[in-house]
């Protein structure tokens, strides 16, 4: 490895190395304060070191690893999301039973899995990151270890994230009987003079989607995702929700978009499939619940398969529509889940809709704050939401996939109902049953809602003017 | 510069009422009235220089026109203008919302700067409709709208406001969708038919698209439309939303919600699908006819007096679909007139419903009843709009109705003459609201009180506005005459090469007299 190759491995090995500079300041000084603040100042640098290295890209570390000006926007959302998930758990974990020392360095663990999803070309890698961050995230979900639903869900997770990691392995297995090779480019290369798919790659392939369709929490693979979403302590849920699946998104996207897997009739079919299923039937579910955490989970089941929409077409604007929806995306989730954050009391999480009674009334920052994240998600105008459905909508009707474009348009009005369900349950009544914040940090209480209204400064600033971050996604290349 | 800057106004002072009306409830009432007041007097001066400046070029369309760069990557411009038809309906808009304001000076206790916020910005979205020349943007401003009144309905709304606050809303969403699926619909066939993709609606004019797809995609804007304004199997939402929204909301249903869908037929359905529009003319127009005598009917059966006055709305937007699709002069001019006067006189209609639901607390007309005799002025303005609401002469409404029924005769005959029965049944629930409320034997021993300074106000402005209209209509006629004598053009000769000649002749119409304000 060249001093270049370390340089273009800055963020990854800042990231690597601050779990164990956490560690050791665990070791040395046992202050919660002291080592959230260590891990937010950690956070900024490996956020800041992308910025360092953008003159390198695009950057290849073959065989394993592609730094280019996709992969660096997706670990910039995936180290962003570390950084506002740092902020929120402060709160959060102070007053729980827990000692929450070692939380960060878990954190620091799972966003370097997803980062390194992101810049992976290669199954190995590819696996290498995964298991890093799901390795991480069953510690993370489980940390509550006395509660009930934080068990039943770290199980939970366990044992299905261990079996579709098992057929991801045994679908890679595959591939590489067929073609020889693990390097998606290689893969691509004996790909490109066939007409449709051998069958031992198509096999292969699909089990592969099973494997990543649990991670991302797809129908039909998406039953434990509610599950998951409520058991496990909020601020993972919302690591959970935006990094785990941005990255192995993104590493999806860079797999089909290298072997040109949009010309194959099947593979198209088995997507179409599953993005129609996934947006009625997470807009469907979600209809049902009474529980916050569990709206959120099955209306990003929903957020995935609008993703898949764009996805589908594999063309130029598919590549800006996927990234601007993930940048939607993950802005939008980390202000909603933060909101249940920093109202969750020490004994519950905020999750019960009647919980948010009055909100508007009592704490009208709040409730504004999540109302934008709320009408963002329903895609409302004036927030990023809605900028990101127009674009996935661009994205599909320009292949002239007219009938999934209805099908979003027809599922997103069902998911405009949930949503607005919370936003009225906030303005309902007039006594808010939630506690008067959190006299007991007021600091970090100021902290967090302070980060959360820049988010939803953001939600609005990119939906109002969202010209400079269409400009920046058209440099995007993934071949 | 001027028409961005009447958004900003708007934006701006609903911000100010929403951040000063903490502190003080009467500031921001204030704050409201100050604003809407700046934009209506500026409005009516220039409507006031610009007919002075027709008469010396009468061919004028475009009276001002900006345009600022705001998605370049899309071709998405924020691309303001108005003509005589956007200029008409933003006095209107700034009217009512004038009207509005006073009407829930006193009505409104709770949560004061927020509900001028809302308001506010619900005018902000519908000057924005009225104005928007590039179709993201007037897609965006159809949505802009939706929230604020989705808030004003849901918190200031009466007992079941919640399920009527998500009818409207899910209502509209779901029809602007579809309308959104179109407009992209669009921007890729002219793009790939001329290799320029924008949003841009002078552009988008001439595009040729083959009869089919045209019919789709006419028909992904007409059902945004048809729901908003609304035509009969669309029409559900209407009376929930209208009667369980606070009087100012109500006011602004009737008023402007409502119209949005009809300008947006005039300004985009029938310039860009041409050809499809004259297709689904005869089923449109009998949509409109069922709509007049069914909403009629309904509320002729009503015994809430703002359903009654909603289905009344109804029966009023069949006429204005039955003008629309005649496609001559003089129906368009009665649409025009029908939209400015149904606005006025519905809008009263509902203010006093309002002033008596505060003074009875019910809506209930069979608990109403000899009010002639305690409310004398009340009693009075009332005959007065129900007999507008009839289509009496001298009141605005039988000019627009006359005009249309005229208009739609040569259009199609026979679903004229049904349409006239329309005018009977009108008659019928009209003198029935009449009947009911204010004459017969008084239900109520104790003492109503009579207008307040303010509603006599509220209530002169629209009594003289209306009896203006019914006398002398001429200004509202020559102010949209050029824009409806070019709409008229082009379904009067129908064939593709004239349809280009415009095409060519709107832009360039449009730079050639661009007013630099």
């Amino acid at each position: 490895m060249s001093g270049n190759d370390f340089f273009a491995l800055t963020p990854l090995l800042l990231l690597a190395g601050s779990s164990v500079l956490i560690m050791l300041l665990i070791a040395i000084k046992l202050s919660h304060r002291v080592i959230q603040l260590g891990s937010l100042l950690l956070f900024t640098v490996a956020f800041s070191s992308l910025f360092y290295i953008q003159k390198l890209l695009p950057y290849h570390i073959d065989p394993l690893l592609v730094i280019d000006g996709f992969s660096v926007f997706i670990m910039g959302l995936i180290i962003f999301s570390g950084l506002v998930v740092n902020i929120l758990s402060y709160i959060y974990f102070e007053e729980k039973e827990e000692s929450p020392k070692e939380y960060y360095v878990l954190l620091f663990l799972c966003t370097l899995g997803a980062c390194v999803l992101a810049v992976s070309k290669h199954f190995i890698s590819l696996f290498l990151g995964l298991e890093i961050l799901t390795v991480g995230l069953y510690a993370l979900i489980a940390y509550l270890r006395v509660r009930h639903h934080n068990i039943e869900a770290g199980i939970k997770y366990l044992v299905l994230a261990a079996f579709s990691s098992a057929f991801l392995l045994f679908g890679m297995a595959l591939i590489y009987l067929q073609t020889g090779s693990m390097e998606f480019s290689i893969i691509a290369r004996s790909l490109t003079s066939l007409q449709s798919l051998p069958p031992l790659f198509l096999t292969g392939l699909g089990m592969m989607l099973v494997g990543v369709g649990f991670k991302l929490a797809v129908v039909p693979f998406h039953m434990w995702t509610a599950d998951v979403y409520q058991g496990a302590p909020a601020p993972v849920t919302a690591f959970i929700a935006t990094a785990s699946k941005g990255g192995v998104f993104a590493v999806l996207f860079r797999f089909f978009i290298m072997i040109d897997g949009f010309r194959f009739k099947v593979v198209m079919l088995i997507l179409i499939c599953i993005a129609v299923a996934s947006m009625i039937i997470g807009n469907l579910l979600a209809v049902q619940q009474k529980n916050v955490k569990r709206i959120l989970a099955y209306s990003s089941i929903a957020h995935l398969g609008y993703l898949l929409v764009a996805f589908i077409p594999g063309s130029m604007m598919s590549i800006k529509a996927v990234s601007f929806y993930l940048m939607a995306y993950f802005i939008t989730t980390l202000t909603a889940f933060g909101i249940v954050t920093v109202l969750s009391n020490k004994e519950t999480d905020a999750e019960d809709i009647e919980s948010y009674k009055a909100l508007f009334w009592q704490h009208p920052v709040l409730a504004c704050i999540f109302s934008s994240a709320l009408l963002s998600l329903a895609g409302i105008p004036l927030t990023v939401g809605f900028v990101g459905k127009f674009y996935i909508l661009a994205a599909g009707l320009q292949a002239g996939f007219w009938v999934i474009a209805l099908i979003l348009v027809i599922s997103s009005v069902i998911g405009l109902y949930y949503y607005l369900r919370i936003i009225t349950t906030m303005f309902a009544g007039q006594k808010s049953i939630l506690s008067e914040g959190k006299k007991a940090n007021p600091i970090f209480y100021m902290v967090s809602i302070i980060a959360l209204s820049a988010l939803s400064l953001l939600i609005i600033w990119f939906g109002v003017y969202p010209s400079g971050a269409m400009d920046f996604m058209g440099y995007f290349k993934l071949k | 510069m001027i028409l961005a800057c009447i958004i900003g106004i708007l934006m701006g002072g609903g911000l100010l009422a929403l951040l000063l009306g903490q502190w003080n409830k009467n500031l921001s009432r204030w704050i409201a009235l100050c604003t809407l007041l700046t934009g209506f007097i500026a409005l009516v001066a220039f409507w006031i220089d610009q007919h002075h400046a027709d008469n010396i070029h009468p061919s004028t369309t475009w009276m001002i026109d900006y345009r600022h760069d705001w998605i370049p990557s899309f071709g998405i411009s924020f691309h303001l203008a108005i003509d005589g038809l956007s200029l008409l309906m933003l006095v209107l808009t700034f009217f009512l919302g004038i009207l509005a304001v006073l009407c829930s000076w006193n009505d409104v206790k709770e949560r004061v700067g927020f509900y001028y916020f809302n308001l506010l910005w619900i005018l902000a979205g519908i000057s924005g409709v009225f104005m928007a020349m590039d179709l993201f943007l007037f897609y965006f401003f159809w949505e802009v709208m939706l929230i604020p009144m989705y808030f004003l309905i849901g918190i200031w709304g009466s007992e079941n406001r919640v399920y009527a606050a998500y009818k409207f809303f899910i209502f509209t969403q779901a029809s602007g969708l579809l309308m959104l699926l179109a407009i992209i619909g669009l921007y890729f066939i002219h793009g790939n038919n001329t290799g320029i993709y924008t949003f841009n609606y002078f552009e988008l004019l001439g595009t040729a698209i083959s009869p089919p797809i045209a019919f789709w995609l006419m028909m992904g804007f007409m059902i945004a439309f048809v729901v908003k304004l609304p035509i009969v199997p669309f029409h559900t939402w209407l009376p929930d939303a209208h009667s369980e929204a606070p009087t100012a909301g109500s006011l602004i249903l009737a008023g402007l919600l409502l119209k949005t869908g009809a300008y947006g037929i005039l300004r985009f359905v029938l310039p860009l699908f041409p050809e499809a529009a004259r297709e689904l003319a005869t089923w449109a127009m009998l949509f409109g006819v069922i709509g007049i005598i069914y909403g009629a009917i309904l509320a002729y059966s009503q015994t809430d007096l703002k359903r009654l006055v909603a289905y009344t709305s109804v029966s009023h937007m069949g006429f204005v679909i039955l003008g629309i699709f005649a496609f001559n002069e003089l129906a368009l001019q009665g649409v025009v007139m029908q939209l400015v006067t149904h606005a006025i006189s519905t809008g009263a209609l509902f203010i006093l419903a309002g002033m008596l639901k505060e003074r009875l607390h019910t809506r209930d007309i069979n608990h109403m009843g000899g009010l002639w005799t305690q409310m004398p002025q009340m009693g009075a303005i009332g005959m007065l709009f129900a007999m507008a609401s009839l289509g009496l002469p001298g009141l605005g409404n039988f000019i627009a109705e006359f005009l249309i029924l005229l208009g739609a005769f040569k259009a199609n005959i026979w679903l004229t003459v049904i349409a006239t029965v329309g005018l009977i049944f009108s008659a019928i629930y009209s003198l029935r609201i009449v009947q009911k409320v204010f004459l017969g034997p008084s239900e109520r021993p104790d003492q109503v009180r009579d207008f307040s300074f303010r509603e006599i106000v509220v209530m002169a402005a629209l009594t003289l506005s209306i009896i203006w209209l019914g006398l002398y209509p001429q200004p509202v006629i020559n102010t949209v005459k050029p824009m409806i004598n070019k709409l008229e053009h082009v379904f009067l000769t129908g064939n593709k090469s004239v349809q280009k000649g415009n095409h060519q002749a709107t832009p360039s119409n449009a730079h050639k007299y661009i007013v630099k304000k």
